[in-house]
């Protein structure tokens, strides 16, 4: 199966994504990739943490709920967590319908750039998916 | 080892994600588990159901022998006529729910969930012995359910199959061989369920994907069931919770004053108060109920009972679930609460079943 990995993106092992904003230098928008959402299944819920949460990347901050398992959102780098999508809360399905557009997740401003460096491209993702 | 599907390659060219359950490589979905779920409730989808056991109890004396082992009173089943009934032990305690089908020439077919196929089939044959004989490798089961499902059932078996009513079971002549038909399932919804023998189980398959029928995976077939508040062997019912509790007596027939392995219990259970009752509830928050979940008064900390089965509701767009309560709290309208990992989820008793398909 193809799965979508856009160019522009980093991608980490637990299947998530982060997208660099170019108006907020210091913020990245993070949703889950093409790949876990066929592998999670039909969303159904989301538990996401207040604005202003901090996270520290590789912790878990929130669950996703899919019709027939739930599964942690880790969070990929550290940093205060300044917008969920709210959209998700009526249309979970975004996330399995637009995975890198309507269906992202949180957007967090990152306290440490650095951490940013550790994370793969997209060629380094693809590389590392299962062969199905 | 997994026991594989004969249609194990249709369903993959479907794009079928398999699981094992109760020793059967099962499709769990294929398009997904709410598109699958959607299908059913609003057109018709194919299962195939081939994992569960199917045996028959023939010859004069097999309505009497069934009846000697289950709780329904089959000698009232016309030929023709299919019906719920559960096998209990001694104290009442439901060894498994299974269906029996009543066709004519004395023969009785009786499906039994997979889980508990080989003990199910020792008891019939303790009290059978060569009256009864399995029949589940030799065929292929579908289940065809939803709003279009009559109507489809009757263009690809012909009018044999339209001529059923709800509950009605047949054996029909299709392409040169027999297939087992009834007006039965496990949705909540309409339709039929087709026994054919393997060999002819492609061509049948085909035809029904053919007419419109959407393949439906154990996913959707578990949300499906749950939403019709039906409810599954080895989580909501088991050997420890008998027939009254579980809202089943309507599966137990004791006027009749037949002996039936665990008459006695049953009597006993039906003349006393009911101490706790399987309870269905609707979450009345954002969140998803799952099997195991613990229950508690609201702001308690003390459990009250666990989750016997839950899931997210595609029709309703919420949380459901199931578990045996106190009958004081077992009331519509109470409000209790379930432990989501550490998050308290409001919920509500309700009535069953969670949805109701609509009139007309």
């Amino acid at each position: 199966m193809d799965y979508e990995t856009p160019e522009d993106l980093l991608y980490t092992e637990d299947h998530e994504w982060l997208r660099r904003e170019t108006e907020q230098a210091d913020e990245v928008t993070i949703g889950i990739t093409d790949f876990a959402q066929e592998q999670v299944g039909d969303v159904v819920y989301l538990e996401l943490p207040a604005d202003g949460t901090a996270l520290t990347a590789g912790a878990p901050f929130g669950e996703i709920e899919s019709a027939k398992t739930v599964a942690e959102l880790f969070a990929p780098v550290s940093g205060e967590l300044v917008a969920s999508n709210a959209e998700l809360e009526d249309r979970p399905e975004l996330v399995n319908e637009s995975p890198y557009g309507d269906g992202w997740i949180v957007r967090v401003r990152v306290s440490d750039a650095a951490e940013l460096d550790g994370l793969m491209d997209a060629e380094a993702y693809r590389a590392q998916l299962p062969e199905d | 080892m997994l026991t594989q599907l004969t249609l194990r390659e249709r369903h993959l060219e479907l794009g079928a994600r398999f699981a094992p359950f109760a020793g059967w490589e099962m499709p769990l979905q294929y398009e997904g588990i709410v598109a699958e779920h959607r299908a059913v409730r609003e057109r018709v989808g194919v299962f195939d159901v081939s994992h569960l056991a199917r045996a028959w109890v023939e010859g004069p004396e097999a309505a009497e022998l069934l009846r000697s082992v289950t709780t329904f009173d089959v000698t009232s089943l016309a030929a023709g006529k299919a019906h719920y009934s559960l096998y209990c032990n001694e104290t009442g305690g439901i060894e498994d729910d299974v269906f029996i089908y009543h066709l004519p020439g004395d023969r009785w077919l009786v499906i039994h969930n997979a889980a508990n196929a080989d003990a199910d089939f020792e008891r019939l044959r303790a009290v059978a012995g060569g009256a009864a004989s399995e029949v589940t490798p030799e065929t292929v089961m579908l289940a065809v359910q939803g709003p279009d499902a009559v109507r489809l059932l009757g263009s690809v078996l012909g009018e044999g199959f339209a001529a059923l009513e709800p509950r009605d079971c047949a054996e029909l002549r299709w392409q040169g061989t027999s297939v087992l038909v009834a007006r039965t399932g496990y949705t909540g919804e309409d339709g039929g369920e087709c026994i054919v023998p393997a060999g002819h189980a492609q061509a049948l398959w085909d035809a029904l994907i053919a007419g419109g029928a959407a393949p439906a995976g154990l996913g959707a077939r578990d949300s499906l069931r749950l939403e019709a508040a039906l409810p599954l062997h080895g989580n909501d019912i088991d050997a420890t919770t008998h027939p009254y509790e579980a809202g089943l007596g309507f599966a137990v027939t004791l006027d009749d004053g037949a002996p039936f392995t665990g008459r006695e219990a049953m009597v006993q259970a039906k003349a006393e108060p009911r101490a706790r009752r399987l309870a269905h509830l609707a979450a009345r928050a954002r969140g998803v109920l799952r099997a195991g979940y613990e229950l508690r008064e609201p702001g308690g900390d003390c459990a009250l009972a666990v989750l016997t089965s839950g899931g997210h509701s595609p029709s309703l767009r919420i949380g459901i679930g199931m578990a045996y309560l106190p009958t004081d709290l077992a009331a519509t309208g109470t409000m209790l609460e379930v432990d989501v990992r550490g998050r308290a989820l409001p919920v509500e008793v309700v009535r069953r079943p969670f949805y109701r398909k609509p009139k007309g």
